[in-house]
Formats: C-alpha cells, structure tokens, sequence
C-alpha cells in the first residue's frame, strides 16, 4: 500500500503538511538513504577525542552503512595539513564480510593494520589493501620444476580493491564523513548563520577547546528518524510536555529566543536564555505540565553555573552581545548538538528502516573543567538522554507519533499528514519561539532533495 | 546481619548472605508492584543510586543514565515518574540473582547480584527490558539493612526507547 505512487502525491504546494506516508513508506526510505545520507551530505561520526592515540578506532554508521573511524598515521610532510583521521566502510572489498568487531572490556579498539578473518585480506588504516593471501598463487611442493597453482589474475590491481573510503572532515573536534564526491566544503555546508554557533562552542580566544569524553547513552527508538530532527526543530512542544521546562524556566514561550537556519533551510539552531521560571499567566495558564507548587527535595540537580564562553559578539545584531544559556544544533540530517546549560552532547540519528533509529548520545566536556564543573555537567546529564527528565519523554512522544502514522488513509482532506503551522506557512528565522518554521523549512529541503 | 558470637564463619556468611536476599526480594516487590514511594526507603539518607551502561563502567567513564546521590534526588525521581515524565506505562518484573558477598570492611558489606528486568505493556508481549548486575554497598541502620549505594550496571546496548522506573 505504500507504493512508489504515493511519492507524487505530496499533499499541498507548501511544506506545512507532511504526508504520513513520509514516515512509513519503506521504499521511500530507501531512496532517503541514497540521496540524503549517501548523498552529498556530511554525516556525524564521532568524536576525535574518541580515538585519541594512532591505530584507535571505534565503530559508527553513516546511514545504514557502518562504518569504521580511525585514527591513522601522518606522514611527515602532512603534518598541520592532515588531522589524520580516516573513515572507511566496514565491508571487506573481498566477499563483502563486516569483518571489524567492537572493542570490549573496557578496551578502545586500536589495530596496526584491518584484517578480514576470512581470507586474510589485509588493509591498512587509511582502507588501502595492503595485500592479501596466495596473490601469486602457490608453488607446487611436489613438482620439480615449480608450478604454480591459482592465484589472482597477473592483471590484479591492489589500488582498485581496497575499503569504500569516506571523505572525512574535523571541524572542532567532531568528525564528519560523506560518500559523496559532491558535498561542498564544511564551513560552506553548515553556512555562516549556523557557524558562529559552532564556533561558541568550541572556540577559545587561545584557540580550540579540548574535549573531555564524559560517556555514551543508547537507545532505540520505534519511529522515523525524521521525528528526532523535527523534535529538535520544534520550539512549540518544550514549554509545554516538559514540565521541567516550563516550571524551572529552562525552555518556555515566554523566553527571548532566535530562530535560525541555513540558506536551504535544512540545519538549525534555536538559540534562546531561561527565565526565572515560575508563574507567568500568558504561557502558564492552563499548561497542565506547569507545576506550580513544585520544589525539588535536592537542588542540586539545578545547580547551573554560567560560563564565560556562553557569551559572543551578536552575528547578527553587530556591536552587540549576547549571553543564550541554550543552543539547539540540529546538522542535517545525523546529528543534533546540544548545549542546555552545563550540559554538552552530540545525538547521533543512526536510521535503522523507515519505522526505527538508534540514538546515540555521547556526553563530553572540556579538558580544562574544574572537577566542580565536571560533576555539574553530570548531574544535568539526568534531565537528558532516555531516561531524563526531560528526553525521555521524547522518546516515547515519537514512538506514538509512528504508531499513529501507521494509521494512515488518505482521505485528500489531509487527515492524512501532520500539520505545522504554528507561526504560519512560511520558513522565514525567526525572533522568537512561537513557531514551527524549522520544521517547515526542513520538510521545504526534503521535498526538493527528494524529488516527491 | 548481627552477628551472634559463636557461631561458625559458614553460618554467619549464610545469614549475611540470606539478609541481602531478603531485602533484594523486598526491593523487587516493590518496584514490581509499583509502589514506588517506598523505594527510596531501602537507601541511606545519602545512598547513591546508578543506573550506568556497563561501556561507561568498563571505560571508567562517568556518565549514567540515572544517577542520584541522595534520598531527596530519589524522592525527586519518584515525582518526575508518577507526576511529570510523559511515557507509555508498563509493568516490570525483576529476577535477581542470590546475593554474592565480595567484601565486609567497617561494617560495609560489598555484595553483587545479577538482575533482568522485562518490561509489558499494556495490549503487549512481554519482553527483555534491562540486564545487568546491581554492584551494591550494604549498611546496617537500626537493625535494617540499608544501600549506602547501588549501581546497577547493564549490558544491554540499547535501552528499548526509554527508561522510566527505577531497576
């Protein structure tokens, strides 16, 4: 029933109805994967604080593809032009097999050179083959005058048969990765609205901050991979099903708050400053998640410290400054970066079919934290991730959303397809929170992307 | 756990041993049984409680899922499950393993059980939900046995979407 024919049938001209069948529609994913994350994109693979010494590596996805990071070594001349990083596709270009495990115990995993068990094939780390068994055949032990028996074609060719190599870029210590010979250049991918938003992050006057891996969070999600993005892209839904939010100030109607994006309009960072909470009629008044008598019986868990790095020159209102206490980084389409306070993550969208994803939280700080601010970090850990007080419900919000999708019938009244258009129908940015137009703006790239 | 004098090593290890079982016993009934405002009463007034991924554990890296350091922050967990966290409800039940005593020192004892906790939702199959091990520090306080810390330490990769209740 979810038939290719569907494809052509987006319901309306704009991006403010999405059709259901954009999250089940099996054969559609496919074409997801092909040209959006095998496409000319830059997908998240990890951090390089991850695979900090040569031969480390650790295992991820571009896609569904799983792919392997590594740190390899720098030749002489390279060094300060190469970061040394290598991404290369877990498949062995022999028979296919996804030969490289996971390292355990404890272990990071770290190899001198990748061997597939089956037959040897041996790579080195930047996925070149480095050689492989009986090439030349072998040498008949019986026969005096030395045949040789087998071996691969004399016309053979090592540099045609190595690992599928990614493009790889570091930009602040995250790594990306694409299949695509197409995908401009980084900086020019997240575009200048959305860089100076990476650079508070990570950039010092003395130059880039160093990470400090704090840990990994897993879950499995039952819904589209897409309901994560347009989660994070929704600034409507916070102040309202989370009542942390909106009790404690942290993310509420109420708050000065920007909205911006790229010039496809396919990554976004809402970027806004908490209030004091409380009680303030105009967003609280019948908002059952509001509580207003809540205390917490341990206030640690809200023990927030402003930093001197969440200041930065206004990009775009020169001459001033300004002090957001969250940013909201959603890069299209694997990866959302968050900043809530004291809390760093990345959250990696690993789809897995059209009904399913895993996400991936890998928590970190900076090398220079005060043990205070370490533990800090760690205790606003538990309003995130899929046990926090605030994510989980997220989480479980998409789960339904799925089920509810899976119910679909189109009835050409566009009962069919969810509707987006809190602040209108359009994908302008935004000076305020009261809207769905990242939502909008990304579904107005996904079409065109698409082809639907 | 007093320890009466005279009796043998082999008993008194057997009744320290069989006290911890009773009290895991009396913390699954709890949480299976859903009467969650009594679970923060098997903790010490500071009693740590941990949920970590065992890759977090192994690696020394101090992430948890759920990490709180006090009875108030359980009290608080307690509030944000029944009262704040939107989630699909579900029923749990908890097999634990009998209790191994690793430790006694100062009147800590160090013990380790296994656990598995499955998960059924409402209209559903029941399934496998968390698997891991409870590394616990064992304290007596007027003459019950209290966790000054539990960090339940699981090897499932991925938490099937999210976790809500306490395992």
């Amino acid at each position: 029933m979810n038939a290719p024919q569907t494809l052509s049938r987006w319901p309306s001209t704009g991006s403010s109805r999405v059709p259901f069948w954009a999250y089940t529609d099996a054969q559609l994913h496919q074409r997801e994967l092909d040209r959006i994350f095998y496409g000319p994109h830059w997908c998240y693979v990890g951090l390089e604080v991850e695979i900090p010494k040569v031969g480390d590596y650790k295992l991820s996805w571009v896609g569904a593809r799983q792919v392997i990071m590594v740190r390899d070594r720098i030749a002489p001349k390279d060094r300060g032009i190469d970061h040394g990083i290598r991404v290369v596709e877990n498949r062995c270009a022999h028979r296919g097999v996804r030969f490289c495990q996971s390292a355990m115990d404890g272990q990071v995993g770290n190899a001198r050179s990748f061997v597939c068990p089956y037959h040897q094939w041996t790579y080195k780390l930047n996925g070149d083959l480095a050689g492989l068994p009986f090439k030349d055949g072998v040498k008949d032990g019986e026969c005096a005058n030395g045949q040789v028996h087998g071996g691969m074609p004399a016309d053979f060719d090592l540099s045609q048969h190595g690992l599928t190599k990614l493009r790889v870029a570091v930009l602040h210590g995250l790594v990306f990765a694409t299949f695509s010979d197409q995908a401009e250049p980084i900086e020019q991918y997240f575009g200048p609205n959305v860089m100076p938003w990476l650079d508070r992050i990570f950039q010092r006057p003395e130059g880039a901050a160093k990470l400090k891996l704090l840990g990994y969070n897993r879950q499995r999600i039952p819904g589209n991979w897409k309901l994560m993005m347009e989660n994070i892209k929704d600034p409507y839904h916070p102040g309202l099903l989370h009542t942390w939010f909106v009790t404690f100030g942290l993310w509420r109607a109420d708050q000065k708050s920007r909205m911006v994006m790229d010039e496809h309009g396919r990554h976004a960072v809402m970027v806004s400053r908490r209030n004091d909470g409380g009680e303030n009629k105009a967003v609280t008044e019948g908002v059952t998640s509001f509580k207003a008598n809540m205390t917490l019986n341990d206030m640690r868990r809200l023990d927030v410290v402003p930093e001197p790095w969440w200041t930065i020159a206004d990009p775009s209102q020169p001459g001033q400054s300004i002090t957001p206490t969250v940013t909201m980084i959603t890069l299209f389409p694997s990866v959302i970066l968050q900043q809530q306070v004291n809390s760093l993550s990345t959250r990696h969208i690993v789809p897995r079919g059209e009904g399913e994803f895993d996400f991936v939280w890998t928590h970190f700080g900076f090398e220079d934290d005060t043990p205070e601010m370490t533990q800090r970090r760690l205790r606003q850990a538990n309003l995130f991730g899929p046990a926090g007080f605030v994510s989980a419900d997220d989480g479980e919000v998409i789960e339904f959303s799925q089920d509810g999708f899976r119910q679909w019938t189109s009835d050409g009244k566009d009962t069919g397809a969810t509707l987006c258009e809190l602040g209108g129908t359009g994908t302008e940015m935004t000076e305020h929170m009261v809207t769905e137009t990242l939502i909008r703006s990304m579904y107005a790239y996904w079409k065109k992307v698409m082809a639907v | 756990m007093t320890t009466a004098s005279g009796v043998s090593p082999e008993l008194a290890s057997l009744l320290v041993h069989h006290a911890i079982d009773r009290r895991n016993a009396a913390y699954a009934a709890a949480l299976d049984e859903r009467r969650f405002d009594d679970w923060p009463a098997f903790f010490t007034e500071d009693g740590q409680y941990k949920v970590q991924a065992r890759e977090n554990f192994d690696r020394g890296l101090p992430l948890a899922l759920i990490a709180l350091e006090s009875r108030g922050m359980m009290k608080d967990r307690v509030y944000g499950i029944t009262q704040t966290i939107y989630h699909g409800p579900y029923y749990t039940r908890h097999i634990i393993s009998p209790a191994q005593v690793l430790a006694e020192d100062n009147g800590v004892v160090h013990a380790q059980a296994h656990y598995a906790v499955f998960r059924t939702r409402p209209g559903d199959a029941s399934e496998v939900y968390n698997v891991g091990r409870y590394i616990d520090q064992w304290v007596e306080q007027g003459g019950v046995l209290l966790l000054r810390a539990r960090t339940c330490v699981y090897d499932s990769e991925m938490v099937l979407n999210s976790l809500i209740y306490p395992v």
